[in-house]
């Protein structure tokens, strides 16, 4: 069993004997998915532009992703609270091999999320529009995964209460989220904010798997390919590069 | 043979605080030492350099013949350490620690649950073994890390205050089994303790730490005739006073202060 397949797996297990972290994963994206997605689904057809349902299940999924990856940091302040950390730390093994193992089981655990959403989604009546590329979608999914976690990561080297953590958070993802693509279509708003949504990763997230699932893209799929892989080499290094920096 | 654990003046500052002054100090192979100090003297500040988690701003650390902090894979291999906290994963049971344990340090995959197996027969926990760990007493969790600690064989185990807030029975057991573990496989065991008659029974030599220096080191015989004093614990009082000292935690510890009470509390 290598180093890395033994770290993923304690996050496997981890997860998988709290339920109730499961269960709260789901709590929020559901609400939002049902609030916004049934109370304003009149609206958006008004407007011509379809099923609101449709357009913003790819944009919860995303939300869904975010918050669980995010939230995955604070393991590594947990595990330095509670001592585990200095137990990988002192073993002979590099950095790199304990922050991608520890990282690939967040990121596992934001995915599995992510696609319990998509089928929740699909029982209240979202339909992708070819099946096909739904893998395709699931991979980006997880390449937003695996970016965030890489952030969080970073963040939960540097950051030593679970406070700051928390507004550190709150403070980053929710702007992140509200000013990208997840929630409406860029080309009906201002001219500020569509150009705030195009500077904002999250945004080529949301479009990448609204292409692949709803078949609608703002920037095209190969330029969400390349935002999205541009920015989880830069989290990853980032992410790593703090994780090194850990002093017990 | 050399000693197997070198200090050679070695000084550790924390922006403008010093907390470990020109250090230097021997370990012969198979000895057991005390490493004993008041809070903030900076004796976990001295392992924290030995076993790699912190970097000397100065001085040479040397444990087996390999450099600490030049060829840090080589030294984490040669000890095994408890900690003064608890570093088990209190979600997994005792032996998914275990496990852990030993993919992290490459124990052969074949000989795993053998070891694993004697090991945790050896520290009473066997039948347990199932058991998550956050559902184990504090005694129990110290003799799981003690067993996890070992499973590599190290040459050289750490232990940071190894009894801390365990019950008499509890202690007296620890210290059977490192003693035993010292005479059978020749390890030798570098510990810290505030419980002086721990010391004073276990160790074969002793060094006294103060404001980062230290202030006398030998057996139990000499620290008492250097002194003129009876005992340990007043050899140590007359070296390192009476004085009460105000530790400051760092960040890390003090939030785990805070959530311990918090936890405590809320049992209640």
């Amino acid at each position: 069993m290598s180093v890395i397949y033994i770290l993923w797996l304690r996050q496997i297990k981890r997860f998988s004997r709290s339920g109730i972290r499961i269960v709260m994963g789901f709590v929020q994206p559901l609400v939002y998915m049902l609030a916004l997605g049934y109370g304003l689904n009149s609206v958006f057809q008004l407007s011509g532009r379809g099923s609101y349902i449709q357009f913003i299940v790819p944009g919860i999924i995303v939300q869904t992703i975010m918050f669980s990856s995010m939230f995955w940091g604070a393991n590594i302040i947990w595990d330095k609270q509670f001592g585990f950390l200095k137990e990988t730390l002192v073993a002979p093994v590099s950095r790199m091999k304990i922050m991608l193992g520890s990282a690939l089981g967040g990121a596992t655990i934001s995915l599995i999320q992510g696609i319990i959403l998509f089928i929740v989604a699909i029982i209240l009546g979202f339909r992708p529009y070819n099946w096909t590329y739904v893998p395709l979608a699931i991979v980006f999914m997880g390449m937003l995964s695996m970016a965030i976690i890489s952030f969080s990561a970073g963040i939960g080297a540097v950051v030593n209460d679970m406070q700051a953590f928390v507004a550190v958070n709150n403070f980053l993802l929710i702007p992140l989220f509200f000013m990208s693509s997840a929630l409406f279509p860029l080309d009906g708003v201002p001219t500020v904010m569509k150009i705030i949504a195009s500077v904002n990763p999250i945004s080529y997230a949301v479009d990448a798997i609204r292409m692949t699932l709803i078949h609608q893209s703002h920037f095209g799929l190969w330029n969400d390919f390349f935002v999205l892989l541009g920015t989880l080499i830069a989290l990853l290094a980032f992410g790593s590069y703090r994780f090194k920096q850990i002093q017990a | 043979m050399g000693p197997i654990i070198s200090v050679k003046n070695v000084s550790k500052k924390f922006g403008d605080f010093t907390a470990v002054d020109g250090v230097s100090f021997d370990v012969h192979p198979g000895e057991i030492f005390a490493f004993l100090g008041p809070n903030g003297a900076g004796k976990s500040t001295t392992i924290k350099m030995l076993t790699t988690l912190l970097k000397p701003t100065s001085g040479e650390l040397r444990l087996a013949g390999h450099d600490v902090t030049k060829e840090q894979d080589a030294t984490r291999k040669v000890f095994g350490i408890v900690f003064q906290d608890a570093s088990l994963d209190d979600e997994l049971t005792a032996f998914e620690n275990m496990q852990l344990h030993a993919v992290l340090y490459g124990i052969n995959r074949k000989q795993v649950n053998a070891r694993i197996e004697e090991l945790l027969k050896l520290v009473d926990l066997w039948e347990r073994r199932k058991v998550i760990v956050k559902t184990f007493s504090g005694g129990m969790k110290r003799r799981l890390e003690i067993a996890r600690g070992l499973m590599h064989h190290p040459k050289i185990m750490f232990l940071d205050e190894p009894t801390l807030g365990l019950d008499a029975q509890t202690r007296n057991l620890l210290w059977n089994y490192i003693k035993e573990l010292n005479q059978k496989e020749q390890m030798t065991i570098f510990f810290t303790t505030h419980y002086l008659g721990e010391a004073e029974a276990v160790a074969q030599r002793i060094a006294f730490i103060d404001h980062g220096k230290i202030v006398a080191s030998g057996t139990t015989e000499e620290l008492k005739q250097q002194t003129g004093t009876n005992n340990l614990e007043e050899a140590y009082l007359k070296l390192t006073g009476t004085q009460v000292r105000d530790e400051t935690l760092d960040s890390a510890e003090g939030n785990r202060e805070r959530f311990r009470s918090i936890m405590k509390n809320k049992q209640r």
